[in-house]
């Protein structure tokens, strides 16, 4: 089992969301946050103060796959949330020790 | 009474909208729609329902200004920690004032007394029983001014200045002035500085009134009055903790165009209202609030966009309320070409005095109460002046009315300069008896916490 773990652009998350299903996904997991990498940050003014913002706001997208998933999960997202701009976002591949369902109880592959 | 005698019932409408002009001086009320000259003399002055009912509605309009749409306006531009510490300093202020106009700040702005003060021959509207239906005649003697409305709704419509004035003050002092500070001055600052004030410009004794100033819905009373005390209190208080190198930016600007909407609206209550009744003058008032609102938003908003490269949200609101403040001292005095012109310099003015002017002086004036509001009502003040267009403000007695001219702009100078100072003095002296007693600023721990939570236990979201 493995957790993919992508920050992505907010505006890709449907069509990262319908590249995931028809590969078996049967779920996943969307947090707003905000980071920086190498995309400059914003500068914003109000009044003439000037704020430079260099946390910008991305999506993360948590999804737990067997291991048979994971490279053609992180090449759909990979390919879906590309925009060839700066500020694409990153994916990581975590191992995953163990998982349940919590409502009836199954286990690792099942429970996902 | 014999001085006080109205129009006569058959009066032409016209006629009888016809602003007063004080006799013996140049002076005018907001409020003043017929002579005290005698010009009939066997008609009882009568409630018009008319008039009566556009004052009601305009004193409605005046306080949705402040609650809620100075209350919004404000708290849209703070951080979020603040917000709700926002919201209720003009919330409270509007229930706190209500109460201390009726039990003196109406006596000290609208009493007899002198040149300089009322009096207190109506603490707690004492009086008002015997006369609550009779039309309402403010002053006595020749200079009186007569009303075709009753007293009830002077005085409702005045509250309503009474409270807006310091709670647009206080924007300049937004994220660090402790809330019990802020009530015990502000019951201090309304009855010894605004009420003093609005007697001396709108009262027939008042000395500014006698002086021949113009000032038709409060640009020195209300503006530059709240724009002062706003910079001295800003200059009182010190800096927020932070600025300039913390992140200070608006938690929701969608507040404050909400907030700023709802001022642009009631504004046609505290300028159109203050022609005193519903006529040609009040007409005319609400058409030019409307141009200089929209000319200011566009010069800020171009000037924004020119200089600073983008044409900004809060620039545009800014400027709407730049232009309805320059236009509120000259609102029942000029035609609508000049409403557009004092509406675009008050937008450049005020852009300047936001984004420029106080970064040159180093003052942290948090939600420009001076930069906006001090500055364009100095700028609506002396433009009165030149662009006055005589017979909007002419009476049956007078019909020439009051024009623009040197001398009148050398008078608004002068009326200018005396409330500056009046209330600069003032307000430090009152400033600082408060912090001795009380303190003005929280510390630096609630204020980095937030005043939301430190000093209303409460939080937004």
């Amino acid at each position: 089992m493995k957790l993919v773990m992508a920050i992505i652009k907010p505006f890709k998350l449907d069509e990262v969301r319908e590249a995931l299903t028809p590969l078996g996904v049967q779920g996943l997991t969307v947090t707003e946050v905000k980071g920086f990498g190498r995309q400059k940050g914003q500068t914003e003014i109000y009044r003439g103060a000037e704020y430079h913002v260099s946390f910008l706001p991305k999506l993360k997208i948590e999804v737990a796959v067997p291991g048979d998933l994971v490279e053609a999960v992180v090449e759909a997202i990979a390919t879906t949330a590309r925009t060839g701009k700066i500020g694409d976002g990153k994916i990581f591949v975590l191992d995953v020790e163990r998982a349940l369902r919590i409502r009836t109880g199954e286990t690792d592959d099942s429970a996902l | 009474m014999p001085q006080v005698l109205n129009l006569m019932t058959t009066e032409p409408k016209p006629m009888r909208t016809a602003l007063a002009k004080a006799r013996g001086a140049a002076a005018l009320l907001p409020a003043l729609l017929l002579a005290g000259p005698a010009l009939a003399q066997d008609a009882a002055p009568t409630v018009n329902s008319g008039d009566t009912a556009w004052m009601l509605t305009s004193t409605a309009l005046v306080l949705m200004m402040t609650i809620p749409g100075l209350a919004l306006f404000y708290a849209g531009m703070v951080r979020k920690k603040n917000i709700l510490a926002t919201l209720m300093q003009s919330f409270f202020l509007a229930a706190l004032l209500s109460v201390v106009w009726m039990v003196a700040g109406y006596s000290i702005a609208f009493g007899e007394g002198g040149a300089y003060f009322g009096d207190f021959s109506r603490l707690f509207l004492s009086g008002i029983a015997a006369n609550w239906d009779a039309p309402f005649s403010l002053g006595s003697g020749d200079g009186a001014v007569a009303f075709t409305i009753p007293e009830t709704v002077f005085v409702m419509f005045q509250m309503t200045f009474f409270i807006i004035t310091p709670a647009l003050a206080v924007g300049a002092w937004a994220d660090r002035i402790k809330f019990s500070a802020l009530v015990v001055f502000a019951v201090l600052w309304s009855l010894l500085i605004y009420a003093p004030v609005a007697h001396w410009v709108w009262h027939p004794n008042g000395w500014i009134f006698a002086l021949g100033a113009l000032d038709f819905a409060g640009g020195t009373v209300v503006h530059i009055n709240a724009g002062v005390a706003g910079l001295v209190g800003a200059l009182v208080l010190g800096k927020r903790t932070g600025l300039g190198t913390e992140n200070m930016s608006p938690y929701n600007l969608a507040f404050a165009v909400i907030g700023a909407s709802l001022l642009w609206v009631g504004w046609f209550g505290f300028n159109a209202g203050s022609a005193g009744s519903a006529g040609g003058r009040a007409g005319m008032a609400m058409l030019v609030t409307q141009l200089a609102a929209g000319a200011a938003t566009l010069a800020w908003v171009f000037a924004e966009w020119i200089t600073k490269g983008k044409p900004s949200v809060l620039g545009a609101i800014s400027g709407a309320v730049a232009g309805l403040v320059a236009i509120t001292p000259a609102a029942g005095f000029v035609l609508p070409v000049p409403a557009v012109i004092i509406g675009l310099v008050a937008g450049l003015a005020g852009f300047w005095g936001a984004t420029a002017l106080k970064h040159w002086c180093g003052y942290d004036d948090s939600l420009d109460a001076f930069g906006v509001h001090g500055v364009c009502g100095i700028v609506g003040a002396l433009l009165t002046g030149v662009f006055a267009y005589g017979p909007l403000s002419g009476t049956t007695a007078d019909p020439a009315g009051i024009s623009g001219s040197f001398s009148q702009f050398m008078i608004q100078v002068y009326a200018v300069a005396a409330t500056f100072v009046f209330t600069a003095i003032g307000t430090f002296i009152l400033l600082k008896i408060v912090d001795v007693i009380i303190g003005l600023r929280v510390t630096e721990e609630e204020e980095r916490e937030g005043l939301d939570v430190s000093l209303h236990g409460e939080r937004l979201g």
